[in-house]
């Protein structure tokens, strides 16, 4: 954290705000502020530069054409790179997932050039992954089991630079049995949405990264509740 | 219908029989199922039940039942008009319709966003309108930018039809002007966040409001918005040829309801009916399929108000009652309503701060995350009759999503 307080970017809401993106804003400035944080928040649109003081930077979901304009706009403008270079955390669901990776597929199939930021390569899959998913999260990041809802036609395969963020429990992730990718402070998801509403702990993660201390708990008794109703609507 | 081949005769006939049976069997007003064995028997059935017709398709994320309602209303004084009132959008839907209807010269038929080039091609309507899309029910509706660019491709080969569009809402316009011929009707857009960027190059749009107009064009292109033929302005409605018309009369409430009124004018008007005769018509129409319906139970007077995406409850919002009124909120998530709920976190429910709010439905755990998370104090309950009978008699104020929508009415009625 550079100053007093969080600053969180949220990228290109006019290209990349599909489904809800907008809670984990809500719910990272939420959790910062019941602890005390005050935090920043940029709605950052496509025809701005970058900031490079943000301390958590959000990509959200979109479909194939304007994921295609923000791939672009992002490597044209190379503020997102900048920043992770000086260890910011990007948290990015769906579409922002994959446009951090070395290529991903536009409309028709055909390979688009990523942000090279997360060591994973995209692709169309043959059927679109709709539904609720589940997953345990790689151990060292200690974060609990996630749920999640998936939209998208998505496969992902990670190169050795990227770690897989889950264990796929229930539904389809990157296609190989896992879910997600991180390196780094820069992590990815294919739960979409406000992935951040259901999964407090992984919320906490990136404020933990952004602040580099341990956070006080809260209590979670709505989200804790969903959490529970989600997962065990799924996994029993 | 009587020159209808002998194979569509019979695909008709067993089609009303289906119909009936599913009636009797209490499964709905059975427009599905007779148009589903309809189309069965005979693929080209709407083909040739349009043909000799003429057909008005009504498209939208938002308002279509209602605006379709609004349309079959002001057409009565130009004779028997078939209609899809029940919110059967799709070809099964449409057969039925106009199967009933076999004398009718004229028909309204409401139609699914995703189904509008394959009906205009079955079809060949003679005027299509065009009011809204934003995000709704993203794990079975399309994207709306690949939806507007299929529209594009369906009117360019269809030259014959006439498009009726809201020229405020910039990926309609977008979708609607490869059309040979267009009414642009400035019907307005509160929903934005699926417009900010220009649907032909990508570039920003830029917007200017003042009270007179709503303007808006991208920064890069050429893109931009079309000038209206008919124009909105609070109340008042003023058609192509300058004279201005109040909406007062209406008996729908809300903002929404002018927008949809006036792209009904737009459309009567294309067949000759001018607003004065229209707007009396228009007044006629108090509910639609329950929605807007009020009802009595227990001394409370329970108003219903459908909302299913995140620009309809903007629109709700627009017509409830002032606070303190109480509102109660009731969300699920079965098939019909989307099975992802990331979308109530597109709605800025900070509005009913201030308000006494309960919560219910299969997903309340959900929504009171949500309001939670917004300072909204609410109270969830199991099920609507408790939200009801902890509100003192009076008005209450009901928004719920589609399958939610539906249990309150078969609770308290199925008041049309």
């Amino acid at each position: 954290m550079s100053s007093d307080r969080i600053k969180i970017v949220w990228i290109y809401p006019d290209l990349l705000s599909t489904y809800g993106d907008q809670g984990n804003t809500i719910v990272l400035e939420r959790r910062a502020s019941l602890r005390g944080i005050p935090t920043e928040t940029v709605h950052l649109r496509s025809d701005e530069p970058v900031p490079a003081d943000g301390d958590i930077y959000l990509l959200g979901g979109g479909e194939d054409r304007p994921q295609i304009l923000a791939a672009q706009r992002l490597r044209g403008d190379g503020g997102l790179a900048r920043a992770v270079q000086s260890g910011a955390v990007v948290f990015a669901v769906c579409a922002g997932y994959q446009l951090l990776g070395h290529e991903f597929g536009g409309e028709e199939g055909q390979p688009v050039a990523g942000l090279g930021l997360l060591d994973i390569t995209s692709g169309r899959g043959e059927q679109r992954a709709v539904g609720e998913i589940v997953g345990d999260v790689a151990a060292e990041l200690n974060v609990p089991r996630i749920t999640g809802f998936e939209n998208h036609q998505g496969v992902t395969r990670l190169g050795p630079n990227a770690r897989p963020f889950a264990k796929v429990v229930h539904g389809i992730g990157n296609g190989d049995g896992f879910e997600g990718a991180y390196s780094g402070r820069v992590l990815g998801t294919y739960m979409h949405g406000p992935a951040l509403v259901r999964n407090p702990g992984l919320a906490d993660l990136l404020l933990r990264w952004a602040v580099g201390s341990e956070l006080q708990p809260l209590d979670d008794s709505w989200a804790g509740r969903l959490r529970e109703e989600r997962l065990k609507a799924v996994v029993g | 219908m009587s020159d209808l081949p002998l194979r569509s005769q019979l695909a008709v006939a067993l089609g009303r029989t289906a119909a009936k049976m599913s009636r009797m069997a209490g499964r709905g007003d059975g427009s599905v199922i007779g148009g589903r064995v309809g189309l069965r028997l005979d693929p080209e059935l709407l083909t040739r039940l349009a043909k000799d017709r003429k057909l008005v398709l009504v498209s939208a994320t938002n308002g279509k039942t209602t605006t379709t309602r609004l349309i079959t209303s002001a057409m009565t004084p130009l004779g028997e008009v078939a209609t899809n009132a029940f919110g059967a959008n799709m070809p099964t839907g449409h057969v039925s319709a106009l199967a009933s209807a076999p004398s009718a010269r004229y028909g309204v038929l409401e139609c699914d966003e995703k189904y509008v080039p394959m009906v205009l091609k079955e079809t060949g309507a003679n005027v299509v309108a065009l009011m809204n899309l934003s995000r709704d029910q993203m794990d079975r509706a399309a994207e709306i930018w690949l939806l507007a660019g299929k529209w594009r491709r369906a009117l360019e080969a269809s030259p014959t039809s006439h498009v009726v569009a809201n020229c405020d809402d910039p990926l309609v316009t977008w979708g609607a002007s490869t059309a040979k011929s267009v009414t642009w009707v400035a019907a307005g857009q509160h929903w934005r966040e699926d417009s900010w960027c220009c649907p032909e190059c990508g570039g920003p749009l830029d917007r200017q409001d003042t009270d007179e107009d709503s303007d808006w064009a991208c920064r890069q292109c050429h893109f931009r918005r079309p000038r209206p033929d008919w124009t909105l302005k609070g109340e008042v409605v003023t058609a192509p040829d300058g004279r201005t018309f109040p909406l007062t009369g209406l008996s729908l409430p809300g903002r929404a309801n002018r927008s949809n009124a006036l792209i009904a004018l737009a459309v009567v008007a294309q067949f000759g009916v001018p607003p004065e005769q229209a707007l009396p018509l228009l007044s006629q129409v108090t509910s639609v399929a329950g929605r807007y319906t009020t009802v009595e139970h227990e001394g409370r007077s329970i108003r219903l108000l459908l909302s299913k995406n995140p620009a309809g409850w903007l629109e709700a919002f627009d017509v409830l009652r002032p606070a303190p009124g109480p509102v109660a909120l009731s969300i699920n998530a079965q098939g019909p309503d989307g099975r992802d709920t990331s979308w109530l976190w597109d709605v800025d429910y900070r509005i009913l701060r201030g308000r006494p709010v309960w919560v219910t439905g299969e997903r309340r755990i959900d929504l009171a995350a949500r309001l939670e998370a917004a300072e909204v104090t609410f109270t969830v309950v199991d099920d609507i009759d408790q939200a009801v009978m902890a509100v003192p008699p009076g008005h209450l104020d009901v928004i719920a999503n589609y399958t939610a929508f539906q249990n309150i009415r078969t609770r308290y009625g199925r008041v049309v």
